[in-house]
């Protein structure tokens, strides 16, 4: 019998004025990054609600990954400010919950370096298929 | 026993009455058996005289009601609230929720609750309850009259009290107590100690049993919105469909997220919870986080204060640090 080779979803929410950016920069330059990576424009990093990400895993994803400008680049000048206290506190409970905390993580990506975020995604992407499918987070009314 | 009677409450209470400083007063009544203190609006002193109670089942805060009543109602309003319901008082008044100067506060001293679980479970067929000094004494079906220690039956918020000083009141009845040095994050760090998998089992087994009642959020006095996520049947998790293990915990978690740094700890969710599921262990979670990581905040003891996560510093931790902490331990 063979083994269908395990391939995570993975689901990016990406700030539009830099890590979005980052991402084309990637592109332009030709680095590879993992096809399972669906990457979500959003204005700001601070846009993204904690319930985003839930729900995201309640979709079916396995590992979700939040981009925003370095601290004190934020467009809105303190969108990113907000959003490490909220993740940090969102994914401090998902933890106290027992859930793997390797499936979720904010990182901090420049428009000037694809070569960051081409290696993020990378890097995540292996973590996540090391871990498996998500099972702790998955909605059975929402898996196909 | 309280150290207040009742008939310092009523006291207090007809005089306001009858005075015009207040033209309504929220306490408590007998709910239906001698172990229940319901919350209840009372405008006539007779009503007042005959059904106002004062006693060690007053656990109910009564903070929240003021929203419900000062819209609805015209003129000021008397509340009675203990050292804890004055935080929340405190957190209404900072997210605007009423106008101070519609309420008039009495604070009252506070011993410690009796849980009414705690009770039933040490008396089978409760007849009447009596409080006599420090103990109760309980007329029962099957086996007479018990006579039981209040001590032995205290909520377990009452257990791990923040303060019995009041944040916030018009009128002080008794003596006022001081902010208490209490163990009340030991649990949680007991959690945090346990192996990822141990703690999945350990909140698996207390979250399903959730029957998505809602009484957590109805109490709460931090969930104040008027239209909510848990009642958008669009939302996708308005109710309990699926019983799958993620299901269980996504209403918690945006629940505890949602009061995350407005919480006061009053420790309502957990004393409503028809199922005894020990809810503040997770708001605990994020008040502790909070403490250590952004600093020492406590939601409602002062008006006015920003909570935590509507602020920032530019050198604040990052995500990963944060949740890191814990493997260096
Ligand atoms: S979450 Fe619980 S402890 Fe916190 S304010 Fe609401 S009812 Fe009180
Ligand atoms: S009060 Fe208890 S059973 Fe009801 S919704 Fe809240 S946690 Fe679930
Ligand atoms: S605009 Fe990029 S994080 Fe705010």
């Amino acid at each position: 019998m063979q083994v269908k080779e395990f391939k995570p979803l993975i689901v990016a929410f990406c700030c539009n004025w830099c890590s979005y950016a980052g991402a084309d920069l990637a592109g332009n330059n030709r680095l590879n990054y993992p096809a399972e990576v669906k990457i979500i424009r959003v204005p700001c990093s601070c846009r993204v609600n904690p319930t985003f990400i839930l729900r995201a895993f309640q979709r079916g994803a396995d590992g979700v990954i939040l981009c925003g400008c370095h601290p004190g680049d934020c467009h809105y000048t303190s969108g990113n400010y907000y959003t490490r206290r909220r993740m940090a506190m969102l994914f401090s409970m998902l933890d106290y919950l027992g859930i793997e905390r390797e499936r979720t993580r904010v990182e901090w990506v420049s428009a000037a370096e694809g070569a960051k975020f081409a290696a993020t995604m990378n890097d995540f992407v292996q973590t996540v298929t090391a871990l498996g499918e998500n099972k702790r987070l998955e909605d059975l009314r929402c898996k196909a | 026993m309280q150290s207040v009677t009742r008939q310092d409450l009523l006291d207090t209470a007809l005089e306001k009455l009858a005075d015009g400083t207040v033209s309504h007063v929220l306490g408590w009544s007998r709910g239906t058996f001698d172990y229940e203190a319901t919350p209840t609006l009372f405008s006539d002193p007779d009503t007042l005289r005959t059904a106002f109670v004062w006693n060690d089942f007053c656990g109910a805060n009564l903070s929240k009601y003021l929203i419900k009543h000062t819209r609805r109602l015209e003129g000021r309003l008397l509340v009675f609230l203990k050292p804890c319901d004055t935080y929340s008082f405190n957190q209404l008044l900072t997210e605007h929720r009423f106008e101070r100067e519609r309420v008039f506060v009495v604070g009252v001293p506070c011993n410690g609750m009796a849980d009414p679980r705690k009770l039933k479970a040490q008396a089978d067929g409760i007849l009447s309850v009596t409080a006599e000094g420090d103990t109760l004494s309980v007329e029962t079906l099957y086996d007479g009259t018990r006579t039981l220690a209040v001590a032995d039956l205290l909520e377990e918020r009452c257990l791990t009290c923040k303060s019995r000083r009041h944040a916030a009141y018009d009128l002080l009845l008794g003596e006022e107590g001081e902010v208490q040095d209490s163990a009340r994050f030991d649990e949680v760090a007991a959690i945090e100690a346990m192996s990822p998998d141990e703690r999945f089992a350990f909140w698996q087994k207390e979250l399903s049993r959730c029957i998505r009642c809602n009484a957590c959020r109805d109490v709460c006095p931090a969930c104040t919105c008027e239209q909510c996520v848990f009642g958008n049947p669009s939302s996708g998790v308005e109710n309990k469909a699926a019983s799958n293990e993620f299901e269980e915990k996504l209403f918690h978690i945006i629940r505890a997220l949602h009061v995350a740094g407005r919480c006061t700890d009053c420790g309502e969710c957990s004393r409503v919870c028809p199922q005894g599921i020990p809810l503040h262990l997770l708001n605990r979670k994020f008040i502790k986080e909070i403490n250590e990581n952004y600093g020492v905040y406590q939601a409602g003891a002062e008006v006015g204060t920003r909570a935590p996560l509507v602020d920032f510093t530019l050198d604040d931790p990052e995500a990963e640090t944060v949740v890191r902490r814990g493997d260096d331990a």
